[in-house]
Parts: structure tokens; C-alpha cells; sequence
């Protein structure tokens, strides 16, 4: 889609946008409607949309591969982590309370903010690297492939 | 005037079905399959379920419709016409339906306050949260806090259904098998 002005200007011009809406619905989503599944989609969506209109060879040098698929156990990781830490402060898995024994409700603000972030990294990886899996194939499946 | 509303947006979702069914053109069936996500998130909001509608606009209309466009890209743009019409389809279809509808008899009214929805841990979340967390979204309260071992099972669900389809269709052997190329 290399010719079409109008697609790519309106892309630059969105891109930004849609990260900056992202962040807000991830870490505004105590407040308002909104979390990490819908972050790391909208998050997603905004290299999806880079990736169609400037290709797929650019959008794999702004976040390359290999780090999408890292990110998609970082999150994972974030999220079952902070139930470890909760544990290791002797509380029960996943119990964001232990996290600031003075005031429980910030704990769990801070515990939810940590695996919210968590569950945004993966669903954000998750659909970039499902994307590239898919637009990075030959458009006729060779024989070899089968 | 919400009655109104509500019928309007069943009847699209029956009518995007029924053009779903008729077309052979994929680009046009994906779209459509886009537009009848859209039409289930209106739904979800004036049940004031905001959150879901969020995501079924997010995911359903969003990703999914984008995923569905790249994998016609990798296959044929028409769908195939049946050879011959079948008869047997039809009857299971119409035997669940009305199952799943004799089913519904024995289910409260909708919005009941005495339905189990109303009546178990629901209202005692929402008469906790802003107690224990000190903000107003329950919604957030109870997928991260309450309910924190279901979430961290979505994620890993999530998390699984990426790795299934990068060991699939992911290349990873083929990088290997780059990389190995290169290093030689």
C-alpha cells in the first residue's frame, strides 16, 4: 500500500494516538471502562495498522520478532510474579494487600496496576506476534511447507 | 424507547447473519463478521456492560477482522458453492434451538433481582470494593483482585494460543534453520 498518500499520512498521524489512548485505558482502567485485555489490543492494533499500510519489513525493525515473542512470557510472568511476591510478604497467592501492609487499599491499587500491566504486555505481544505469523507467510502455501 | 433500540439491534445482528449466510465472497463475509461484532457491542452497552463491549469492539471487530483478512490473503477469495443441498444440518440445527430455547423457559426473567446472578457473591463485591480497593470500577475489582486466578488463567490461555500458532505457522523452525544457515 507504498502509493496510497493518504493512507500513510493518516497512519503517522494515528499511530501515536492509538499508543497514547492504549496507555490510558491500561492505566486508567480503575476509574473508567477499560484494562489490560483491551490496552494490549488497542496496543496492538497501532503496529497492526503500521505493519498493513508501510509493510511488514518496517514494522518488524520498530519491535523485531524475536522481542515480540519474549514479551509474551514477560507478561506472564509479571502477572504470576507479583502473586509470588505477595506470597514471599506471607500473605495468600495473588493477595495484593501484603504488597503494603499500612494501607491494603494501595497494595492492591499496586497489585492491580502490576498484573494488569502484565496481562496487557501479553495480549499486546500475543496479537503482534499472531499478526506477523500470518502476514509474514507466502501468499501460496509451497509444497516444502506441508 | 429501549425496547426500540434492543429490537433494532437484534434484527441487524439476524439480517448481518442471514447476509453472512447468503454471500460467497469472503472479503464481504469477513467484513460483515466485523460489522455483527460491532452490532453485539452496542448490545453489550445498553445492557451498561461497558467493559465487554470494549473488548467484543476491541477484539471481534478490530483483530479478529484483521486476522480473518490475512488468512484469506493465504487462501482463495470465493467460497465454494455446496454440491448438493442437505437436509440433515438443518434438523440438527433446529433440534439444538429449540432444546436451547426450552432451555431458557426454566431461566429467571431478564433482570431479574432474583436471579443467582443478583443474589450470590455479586452483590457482596459490590458492596466491598470500594472498601477494599478504593476505587469505582468494579469491574476491574473483581477480574484482578477477586477473581485474580481466573485472569492468570486467560492470560497463560492467551499466552498458549500464541505459542500454538508460532510453532504452527510461526516459522520458528525456518529462523532456526536461517540462523543456522548464517552462522555457517
Amino acid at each position: 500500500m507504498r502509493h496510497h498518500l493518504i493512507l500513510r499520512v493518516i497512519t503517522k498521524l494515528l499511530v501515536g494516538p492509538i499508543i497514547i489512548f492504549a496507555l490510558y485505558v491500561q492505566f486508567h482502567g480503575e476509574y473508567s471502562p477499560g484494562g489490560g485485555f483491551q490496552a494490549g489490543v488497542i496496543f496492538a492494533v497501532a503496529f497492526i495498522l503500521f505493519g498493513i499500510v508501510f509493510g511488514l519489513e518496517k514494522v518488524k525493525e520498530v519491535f523485531p520478532a524475536w522481542l515480540v515473542h519474549k514479551f509474551t512470557a514477560i507478561g506472564v510472568l509479571l502477572y504470576s510474579g507479583t502473586g509470588v511476591v505477595s506470597m514471599m510478604l506471607g500473605a495468600n497467592y495473588l493477595n495484593y494487600s501484603a504488597l503494603n501492609p499500612e494501607n491494603p487499599q494501595a497494595g492492591q491499587v499496586a497489585g492491580i496496576i502490576a498484573i494488569e500491566l502484565g496481562v496487557g504486555i501479553t495480549v499486546a505481544a500475543v496479537m503482534i506476534a499472531i499478526y506477523y505469523a500470518f502476514a509474514g507467510r507466502p501468499p501460496v502455501i509451497d509444497d516444502e511447507d506441508w | 424507547m429501549e425496547l426500540f433500540i434492543n429490537l433494532f439491534l437484534f434484527f441487524m445482528l439476524v439480517v448481518t447473519a442471514l447476509a453472512i449466510l447468503k454471500m460467497r465472497h469472503l472479503f464481504a463475509v469477513v467484513m460483515l463478521s466485523g460489522v455483527f461484532s460491532l452490532l453485539c457491542a452496542l448490545l453489550f452497552v445498553t445492557l451498561d456492560a461497558v467493559d465487554v463491549a470494549f473488548t467484543e469492539a476491541a477484539v471481534g471487530a478490530g483483530i479478529s477482522t484483521v486476522l480473518m483478512l490475512g488468512t484469506m490473503a493465504l487462501t482463495s477469495r470465493n467460497e465454494k458453492m455446496p454440491r448438493k443441498f442437505s437436509l440433515m444440518p438443518l434438523l440438527v440445527v433446529m433440534a439444538t434451538g429449540a432444546v436451547l430455547i426450552y432451555g431458557t423457559l426454566d431461566m429467571p426473567n431478564f433482570g431479574s433481582a432474583k436471579s443467582p446472578a443478583q443474589t450470590h457473591v455479586a452483590a457482596q463485591y459490590l458492596a466491598l470494593t470500594p472498601t477494599d480497593m478504593g476505587f469505582p470500577n468494579v469491574v476491574t475489582a473483581i477480574l484482578a483482585s477477586y477473581r485474580g486466578y481466573d485472569t492468570l488463567g486467560e492470560v497463560v490461555v492467551v499466552f498458549t494460543a500464541a505459542v500454538g500458532v508460532l510453532i504452527l505457522i510461526g516459522g520458528l523452525a525456518r529462523r532456526r534453520h536461517k540462523d543456522e544457515e548464517e552462522a555457517n
